[in-house]
């Protein structure tokens, strides 16, 4: 059994090369994939949001990180899905129409492909109607909303008001987030959750597919 | 110190402009729609903007020109235009000041993130040289760059701006950590006022990201940390959605109270951001002048 304190140090220093190559190592060596998983890398993911949520680590070091966790995952991936394994869950997001500001809704779509989530990624200015879409074809149970300015915000209403009518609202979670966003808005729009940063979102998603 | 920016700050704190793009919003700007392309399809508007805040009191008044470089540009379509969008936003600020306030040139942030490799540090350097020299190219009386979250891109624009000759303010957003005392990059007062000077800005400072009572211990530890003038615009507060409708919930009084925390802090320049408007400008003058 390979040593998996060297994959979680990797992932929570942000060290992809390692990161990699210390999960080859481990595979080649017949460790469980689900294992390392289980017991390096979430563990390790959950110790950066920690860092974050405590101001030890900033922005860089959440993207440094869920990259490292990326590139490891790319590799494990395939393996549990010869088991049948499914990802944490199907993530399409992207910035409301009108709004072309994507950096924040970048760093939770790197925080949510290194928290095992498949994520489909719309990009920004996405009309509600790709949403609905998105939602339909890759059978997504999350979707996430971004929104930098106060005046885009009410595209994330129709965007969810669109889900609703296409009769796939029940099936679709919806997390919102953005600089303007906040908890109120949230449950005014009948949003499922407020990701007030990415480590938050992740979290958030997390507990609503686990529902 | 530059000459301007010397002769400007000697007679105690200069206030500058308040916002445009939520004066722009006011006045019809729908969401995604680019600004600065005001400057070429309706000038008169953009005009009667700049011209409030001369009116209302600014000494130096900013450019319509903050979304203007070819990176931004281009994801609108409209990269063919970045000379002509630069030049024309200088030239209506000059008439609106008239002479009676100085013009400092806008240069704002590219939208991408240089660590998750959406641009390259090239990229950047080739689209603020152009943004800069295009600018420069109206003879403002300085460059302004302003509301930048990652130290990484503002030091680029800042060499791109000083290389016009032309004195250089460089400011960046405090939003991020419990006491918004840190850039969206996690860096710090100290480490921003170290590297802006070092990468050659004149002025160094902050504005956007939160309400002007916030800026003062900001506004402080840059002080301290620099013999550069510092450069302070706030908000309005955060902005809010009422009734579907963004509202902005300090009043031009409220703003003004913290002027003078400010100046104790060491304020040398002193506008608003996002949700001020002319009376903020004015109430702003007034406590100054007190």
């Amino acid at each position: 059994m390979a040593d998996t304190s060297k994959l979680y140090d990797a992932i929570l220093n942000g060290d992809s090369k390692t990161a990699v190559a210390v999960t080859k190592e481990a595979l080649a060596d017949n460790s469980d994939p689900l294992e390392l998983v289980n017991k390096a890398m979430i563990p390790a993911m959950d110790e950066v949001g920690r860092r974050f949520e405590c101001e030890e680590y900033f922005v860089p070091e959440l993207l440094l990180a869920a990259r490292a966790m990326k590139g490891s995952l790319e590799l494990i991936r395939p393996l549990l899905a010869e088991r049948g394994a499914q990802p944490a869950g199907r993530v399409v997001i992207g910035t409301v129409k009108g709004d072309l500001h994507d950096i924040g809704k970048n760093l939770v779509s790197s925080m949510l492909e290194g928290g095992g989530f498949e994520v489909i990624d719309l990009g920004a200015d996405v009309a509600p109607e790709k949403f609905v879409q998105a939602v339909k074809e890759k059978n997504a149970n999350i979707v996430c909303l971004s929104a930098l300015l106060t005046v885009t915000m009410p595209s994330m209403k129709t965007t969810i008001d669109a889900l609703t009518s296409a009769g796939i609202r029940e099936k679709a979670k919806v997390i919102i987030g953005g600089a303007p966003v906040t908890q109120q808005y949230a449950d005014e729009i009948g949003a499922d959750g407020y990701g007030e940063n990415a480590n938050v979102a992740v979290q958030i998603a997390r507990r609503l597919v686990a529902k | 110190m530059k000459p301007l920016i010397e002769q400007l700050i000697a007679g105690g704190p200069v206030v500058t402009d308040g916002a445009w793009g939520t004066q722009f919003q006011v006045l019809g700007l729908t969401p995604g729609e680019l600004a600065d392309t005001w400057n070429v399809s309706c000038p008169g508007l953009v005009e009667d903007v700049a011209r409030s805040y001369v009116d209302a009191g600014s000494r130096v008044i900013l450019t319509n020109t903050f979304r203007s470089n070819r990176i931004t540009l281009e994801a609108h379509g409209l990269a063919a235009q970045t000379a002509e969008l630069n030049l024309a936003g200088v030239r209506i600020s000059q008439t609106a000041a008239d002479g009676g306030a100085f013009v400092f040139a806008s240069m704002g942030p590219s939208g991408k993130l240089l660590m998750s490799g959406e641009v390259t540090e090239k990229q950047l350097a080739g689209a603020f040289e152009e943004q800069a020299q295009a600018l420069a190219a109206g003879r403002p009386d300085a460059i302004v760059i302003e509301t930048m979250s990652d130290l990484a891109e503002a030091v680029i624009a800042v060499r791109a701006a000083a290389a016009t000759g032309l004195p250089v303010v460089a400011c960046m957003v405090f939003d991020t950590g419990r006491n918004r005392d840190r850039t969206m990059m996690g860096n710090t007062p100290e480490q921003i006022a170290r590297e802006l000077v070092e990468a050659g800005a004149d002025v160094i400072g902050s504005n956007c990201g939160q309400g002007i009572e916030g800026y003062v211990p900001v506004c402080r530890r840059l002080k301290e940390a620099t013999d550069r003038p510092i450069w302070i615009k706030a908000n309005a507060g955060l902005p809010e959605l009422a009734g579907g409708k963004t509202v902005y919930t300090t009043t031009p009084a409220d703003f003004a109270s913290h002027v003078p925390a400010l100046i104790e802090a060491g304020a040398s320049f002193i506008g608003g951001c996002c949700g001020t408007t002319p009376e903020f400008i004015r109430a702003v003058c007034q406590a100054v002048r007190a």
